[in-house]
Parts: C-alpha cells; structure tokens; sequence
C-alpha cells in the first residue's frame, strides 16, 4: 500500500479510465522504498506546475500492476520504479529506476511541454 | 523584529541522527522542522536486516527502524518537510541562518546538520545507462529482478555481504567482487556469506567495464595485483562500496576535512560556525553506525538546547 498524497491507481478499471479520459498521463509503480519515495516526493511536487498533466501511483505488488509490469516498454526494466508517460493513451517514454527531478522534467517538458 | 516564521531549529536530514535529534528538540519544546532530504529515513533503510540495534533481539529491517524511529519523532510534534537543502547562509544579524531548498527559503535560530552520506558509484562511463537495467545500489528493493540470474555485489563492507546473502534468495549464483583481499564486513556477516553456498568470491578484483546492449550482460573485471583481465557473464551488479558524507550545500558556513566531513569540536557536535551543529554520518569518517549516529543525534540537540538558552539568557 502506498503511502504518498498522490491519487492511486487500484483496478484494472481506473486504468483504463485515466488513459482513456486524460490527454497526459504519468503513472508511478513501485513501492514505498528508497529508490521509490523519491520519484514519488518528486511527481507530487510536480503536480502543481503541470496542471496538464495526470500524475498517478500504483503499489507495484498488486494484481492491477499488470498493466504496467507487462508492457513492452518496461520488459527490460529491473529497478524500481516504474515510471511511464501516456500521450493519448499510448506510452511515450518509461524510466526504470531512481530518477532526479530534473531527469521527470525533461521527459514531461518534452512529451507534455512546459506549462502555458 | 523577529521573523514570525523564523524556526528555532531547522535538522537536516532524517536518519538515525536526525530524527533522534528531533525526538529530543521536540521534547524539549523547540518544535524543531525536519527536512527530510531526497530518501527518507537515510541510508538506513536500504539494509535487508539490522541484528545489532540495542533492544531489538529479533531482527529488524532497516525499513522498519526508521519508520519506527519516525512514528516516535512524529509522537512528540515534529514536522517533517520532504526538501534538500541547497544551500544555508547567513541570516540578518550574524545569528540567524537562511535555508535555501531550492522551493522555499527559511529563516532559522539553529541548524542540526544530519544529512548522512551518500552511496559510491563504481565510476565506469557505462554504469549511468544500466541504473534499472542490471545496476543497483538497492538489494531489497531490485533484488526479485534477478530471480535465477548469476549476479556480482561490488564491495567488502557490511552491506555489501549482506546484500550478498540477501540477494542468494533470488539470484542463482552471486559473487562478492571486492578490490582488497580482506574485508571490513564484521565476522558474523561474513560466516553467514562464506556459509552459503550460492555464494562465490573474486578478490582482489574490480569492475571495469559494464557490458551489453540494453540490459547488463556481463562485466570486464581486472585483478588489481597482476592486472590480469577477464570477462565475466552476470545479468546484474549491486554496488555497495561506501559512501561519502553530504556536506556540500554548508561548506560555505562550516569546516568540513578533505574528504568532506564535518569537523566538529571534540566531545561536541558543535562545527566552526555557532549554532550550527552536525552529527552523525556526515562528521564521522569512523564508525558509521546507526546506534553511534542516534547518540550523535541526541549530542547534537543537548548542544542546541544550551545553545539556545544561552542566547535567551543574553536578551533577558
């Protein structure tokens, strides 16, 4: 169970939901450990200067993860976190692993653009 | 006139030091504000299990001490900001600190610097590219990554032989790369990794190169006595090869040795600069232990207290 202010993503369902109504969608699977927190503490202080953008997390140990844990993208992946970025449902970029603010950033500027 | 907002006492980070010393400032009623830093809870929290924190017979995850640690801190009233402090200068008057996060700016009376330190790279140009495709410097919580693979740990301290005997639960075979042929590991971790089979040796080597495409495939590896090379297949590599204290963003007010720890007066964790005291990992290039860091901790907030009553004591 994550323990982050970030709003969570449980079901299968909620999922699709997000992907399917949301232009911009980061989602962040992993855990409450310390390579994970930070990329959490990181998207929360994000949320507010991307309002364009759908910031997520999921607890990587639940069966709803599947969706994230078996997509191509992040079939190489074997460091937590999973974090991958969604342009109209399809996946745009995915990091595996710690990552800076800088490095979330770059990708979000770059995928999703600045802020207007 | 005093800044409404201004602190009494700003920690720097939140490992055994810091959130000790906040224990003991919130207590003494100095509702003292932790900055947590990038990892919560420190380095700490990375060790699989930790046998030898007085009071807990069983063992204990490092995880788990720390949120143990923090539940208590959080019992007594001390808040807790998720920041890193970039940089701390002076304040108005030559008493007053200014605390620069980066987001937010914040005047304080006194600072408990307890930023610990931070893990070593191996420093090889491909070891960035393979961070979450076969390297890692956190056992517990990339190990099932590695679930019937062959894996090499690079180190010869604690953690990096515990890491050894923790990641044999998923790794097929995993061998200790270590540079020196004797180890810094105590005697107990190391019978439990000699002990296990799944585990094989190479000293005195070192990792030269990381090797494959997308994902680690193997590594070159060369022995520092004879300088003879070979290539080794592995599909992961833990690092575990010491750490180096996180004093930057206070050289400006605070003498730190070469090799960047803190200086503090002996018996004291009082640094060069007047109210700004430091303790723990990040001023002791010796013992590096969380129970010697917890009453480092504890040292550092009796130091603030009398600090600040002194200070008080002049106004009256």
């Amino acid at each position: 169970m994550l323990n982050t202010n970030l709003k969570h993503i449980e079901t299968e369902q909620e999922v699709k939901e997000v992907l399917e109504n949301n232009e911009n969608v980061m989602i962040c699977c992993g855990r409450m450990g310390p390579m994970c927190v930070p990329v959490f503490s990181v998207i929360e202080e994000l949320e507010q200067t991307y309002p364009h953008v759908t910031f997520r997390d999921q607890d990587f140990d639940i069966s709803a993860a599947d969706f994230i844990r078996n997509l191509p993208e992040c079939a190489l992946f074997m460091g937590l976190p999973f974090t991958v970025y969604f342009k109209n449902g399809k996946v745009v970029a995915a990091t595996s692993s710690i990552q800076s603010k800088n490095q979330v950033m770059e990708i979000l500027d770059r995928e999703f653009g600045k802020q207007s | 006139m005093e800044n409404e907002d201004m602190e009494n006492v700003v920690i720097a980070g939140s490992g055994p030091a810091g959130l000790t010393a906040a224990i003991y400032t919130a207590r003494s009623g100095l509702n003292p504000l932790v900055l947590e830093g990038l990892v919560p809870g420190g380095q700490l929290i990375v060790s699989p299990e930790v046998e030898n924190y007085p009071g807990f017979p069983e063992p204990i995850s490092g995880m788990e001490l720390m949120d143990r640690f923090r539940k208590q801190t959080e019992q007594f009233g001390a808040r807790f900001k998720m920041e890193v402090i970039e940089k701390v200068k002076r304040g108005r008057g030559n008493d007053i600190f200014e605390v620069d996060t980066g987001t937010e700016g914040i005047e304080t009376k006194a600072l408990i610097i307890a930023t610990g330190a931070e893990a070593r790279r191996l420093d090889i140009p491909t070891e960035p590219k393979f961070y979450g495709k076969g390297v890692s410097g956190c056992a517990t919580c990339d190990g099932a990554f590695f679930r019937d693979k062959e894996i090499l740990v690079v180190g010869g301290g604690n953690t990096a032989i515990q890491d050894a005997v923790f990641l044999t639960r998923f790794a097929s075979k995993v061998t200790i790369v270590h540079r020196r042929d004797y180890f810094r590991a105590v005697p107990a971790e190391m019978e439990k990794a000699k002990n296990n089979p799944k585990i094989e040796w190479l000293i005195p080597w070192v990792v030269e190169e990381i090797i494959g495409d997308n994902t680690v495939s193997g590594a070159v590896m060369k022995n520092r006595e004879t300088g003879e090379t070979q290539q080794i297949p592995c599909s992961g590599i833990f690092v575990a090869i010491g750490n180096d204290p996180k004093s930057e963003a206070f050289k400006e007010l605070v003498e730190t040795d070469k090799n960047g720890f803190i200086l503090v007066e002996a018996g004291s964790t009082r640094t060069s600069t007047p109210g700004i005291f430091a303790c723990g990992d990040v001023c002791d290039p010796v013992y590096k232990q969380a129970v010697v860091a917890a009453g480092h901790g504890c040292m550092a907030a009796m130091d603030l207290e009398q600090y600040i009553s002194s200070k008080e004591e002049v106004k009256c």
